[in-house]
């Protein structure tokens, strides 16, 4: 059965690249984690067919490292990398240009410029829909934005309100599953493949908090496995991703200045959260060297929960971080953590 | 008591120092950056934070030791991490026990009532409305003076018959506006500063090459910052334009966007569309405008792991393919040697003279690279 399957995949593909189907590539980076499940119904509900670049891996992030500037942080990096496994199967690559989706937080700078740094950065690109997404400007709003790339693609009016709708279901959909508890890789291939994938059970002795960018933490290269180290050791692992926006958006700011970053305000707040609650053991802060908004991020974290008896561990990666070096980190904290828990319980 | 400083950016503080002594406060003169600065600043400051705010906590802890407790600095609505410098800045200093108080001026055109609120802050001598204005009209005055004052030293020191003259002119002439008090005096003291650097004897005739400078503000109006690079430059026979003057760039951002600053927005078009926070695009702008106008080279200062310079140094090289102009970018940090980056420019300069002098002599000369062609 499968292998029929299978078989009627592979059919399709090569139905596919006869008949001309558009093909269009979603580099496995940065905004992925987010968006990726939304971007997918969309495009494909328009008659596409959608390219991704797979996990990354070394040669990628060697590409991402030969291609892209040397001071741009890891994740710039490895977005090159990811481009660079895609020109030559695509006819567009879809780096749309976002730059605020809430009306008060906008991206990152480098996410600001990032399809003119992909455009004028690796030579022999493939054409780039880079429509602009900004909710605080009438004519680039969302539905404005994707109506465009509708256009692009030389859809109607009715398939493109349609395909939007489909999208945000699943986008939806998405949302919830993170919620549940399921990480984002793990969420979207619940979509993609419609099987049902549980939450790992709540076994663990203790309870983690990883805080931080979710192209960071669920990159598996780039951040070492993590999170699967974490439960590897015993620890059930909940990350900023799995709180909900509106919980987020209760976590009080205090009298300070709002940071300007829409992923850096999130960690904040859900460090705040997860600071103040008493089902967790510990929070590590995973930021990439070479991270502008995170080398302020990082101190406001610290500054700010002072009053948190949490043990809290920043870890900084890089392209050269190696396994054994994080690995070691991470036990001499989990041991911290587990002498601190087991001296209060015997007192 | 209440004793006020501020940061330190290239000779901009004599004109602060005037308008807050107007006002009626008491300045501690924030020391020009050094070697004890960074380190100070590098000890309490992020690791990977960008360079301008590692030398500015080092300014406000030497200033702190001499009394200051009332830090004026500016705010900022983003994406650049600078907006948020006075926020994070406030804390680190609150966080290890120092009493200050930050006055943080963001810009007017968004937040009035915050710039008002400040002003009245600073108000100490209870001066009126109009005594205000004029006050602030005034040190602007200065400030242009100032801009002036540098903008000609980096004319006349590439053509100087002796070196080092304009240097040492240029450290006399800023007293006299400095001691200049009055809206005339500073207007007379401007005058006699930009004849008697008229005055240096120069070599008209000399191959001077034209090179403008791009990048970001603090770098670029910090000679610590950059080393002293235009005085590094003028010396090797050098025409500098700088991009960014305080003057230039205050007036665009706190009042309203000027001819040029549009001129350079839609230079940058092109390659980038997006206001990306800090001056990204302006450094695109700029180079585009600066090969328009025939320079023979472009210098693009950025403090390390500064995000918008990143963005805009992964596009210039095709700024520079499409217009045929050199560029060179320096990521400046506490880290950077001033004998690796003079080696680096003399390098620059030396390819840029040797394409200049080819190109005025080409009918004259035959060079034997060309006969192969």
């Amino acid at each position: 059965m499968h292998r029929i399957i299978i078989l009627l995949i592979l059919n399709i593909n090569s139905v596919g690249s006869v008949l001309n189907v558009l093909r269009i590539g979603i580099p496995s980076a940065l905004f992925y984690y987010v968006y990726y499940p939304m971007w997918k119904t969309f495009l494909e509900e328009l008659d596409v067919q959608v390219v991704t670049s797979g996990d990354t891996t070394r040669q990628l992030l060697n590409y991402g490292v030969r291609e892209a500037l040397a001071d741009a942080c890891v994740p710039v990096k490895v977005f090159f990398g990811h481009v660079m496994a895609l020109i030559d199967q695509v006819d567009y690559l879809f780096i749309p240009r976002i730059v605020c989706l809430n009306k008060k937080t906008v991206y990152c700078p480098k996410f600001l410029g990032l399809p003119d740094m992909i455009r004028y950065g690796i030579a022999n690109m493939p054409p780039i829909i880079d429509v602009r997404i900004d909710a605080r400007d009438h004519k680039d709003k969302l539905f404005a934005a994707y109506y465009k790339v509708g256009k692009i693609l030389g859809k109607t009016p009715r398939q493109i309100t349609k395909a939007l709708l489909k999208a945000k279901t699943s986008q939806y959909k998405f949302q919830k599953l993170l919620r549940s508890g399921l990480q984002p890789i793990e969420a979207i291939d619940n979509i993609s493949t419609g099987k049902k994938q549980k939450p790992l059970d709540n076994k663990g002795e203790l309870k983690f908090a990883v805080v931080g960018y979710p192209y960071i933490i669920h990159d598996q290269y780039i951040s070492v496995g993590i999170i699967n180290k974490l439960h590897k050791m015993n620890i059930n692992v909940v990350t900023s991703d799995n709180i909900s926006p509106f919980t987020l958006k209760l976590q009080r700011h205090g009298s300070s200045k709002r940071l300007f970053w829409t992923f850096s305000e999130r960690t904040l707040r859900a460090t705040r959260y997860f600071a103040g609650r008493k089902d967790i053991d510990g929070i590590i802060h995973l930021s990439a060297f070479g991270c502008g908004p995170d080398s302020i991020l990082d101190r406001f974290i610290q500054l700010n929960n002072q009053s948190s008896t949490i043990p809290f561990m920043s870890l900084v990666i890089d392209e050269q971080s190696g396994e054994a070096g994080v690995t070691t980190r991470l036990e001499a904290f989990v041991d911290m953590v587990k002498r601190k828990k087991g001296a209060y319980r015997n007192a | 008591m209440r004793k006020v400083t501020f940061p330190h950016m290239g000779e901009s503080y004599r004109a602060f120092k005037m308008l807050l002594n107007d006002l009626g406060n008491e300045v501690i003169l924030p020391p020009r950056p050094s070697l004890k600065t960074l380190n100070l600043g590098v000890q309490y400051t992020p690791e990977f934070a960008c360079f301008p705010l590692k030398v500015l906590m080092g300014t406000y802890l030497e200033t702190i030791e001499k009394g200051a407790n009332i830090l004026v600095t500016t705010g900022g609505v983003g994406p650049c991490r600078a907006g948020l410098y006075a926020e994070l800045h406030k804390k680190i200093l609150h966080d290890l026990g120092l009493s200050i108080e930050m006055i943080v001026f963001e810009p007017p055109r968004l937040y009035p009532f915050n710039f008002i609120r400040n002003v009245h802050k600073l108000n100490s001598g209870r001066l009126s409305i109009k005594a205000i204005v004029d006050r602030i009209k005034k040190g602007w005055r200065k400030l242009q003076a100032l801009d002036n004052a540098e903008k000609l030293t980096h004319i006349i020191r590439p053509r100087e018959l002796k070196k080092g003259t304009t240097t040492q002119k240029y450290r006399q002439v800023l007293e006299w506006i400095d001691n200049a008090n009055t809206t005339s005096d500073i207007i007379e003291a401007e005058a006699a500063a930009l004849e008697e650097l008229h005055k240096i004897p120069q070599d008209l005739g000399r191959l001077v090459v034209k090179v403008g400078i791009v990048g970001e503000i603090y770098v670029l109006l910090e000679p610590t910052a950059n080393l002293e690079i235009e005085e590094t430059l003028g010396n090797l026979g050098v025409e500098v334009e700088r991009s960014m003057f305080l003057t230039g760039w205050a007036r665009d951002n706190t009042w309203k966007e000027t001819v040029e600053g549009m001129t350079v927005k839609d230079a940058a078009h092109p390659y980038l569309p997006e206001l990306i926070g800090g001056h990204g695009r302006d450094s695109i702008g700029n180079t585009v405008l600066y090969a328009k106008r025939k320079f023979d080279g472009i210098i693009q200062l950025a403090p390390f792991t500064c995000i918008p310079e990143i963005v805009a140094r992964t596009i210039l090289p095709a700024v520079s393919k499409d217009y045929n102009i050199p560029v060179l970018t320096f990521f400046l940090d506490e880290q950077t040697g001033k004998a690796g980056m003079n080696t680096r420019l003399e390098a620059f300069v030396d390819l840029m003279k040797r394409k200049k002098f080819k190109k005025q002599h080409q009918a004259n000369i035959w060079l034997p690279s060309e006969a192969t062609n």
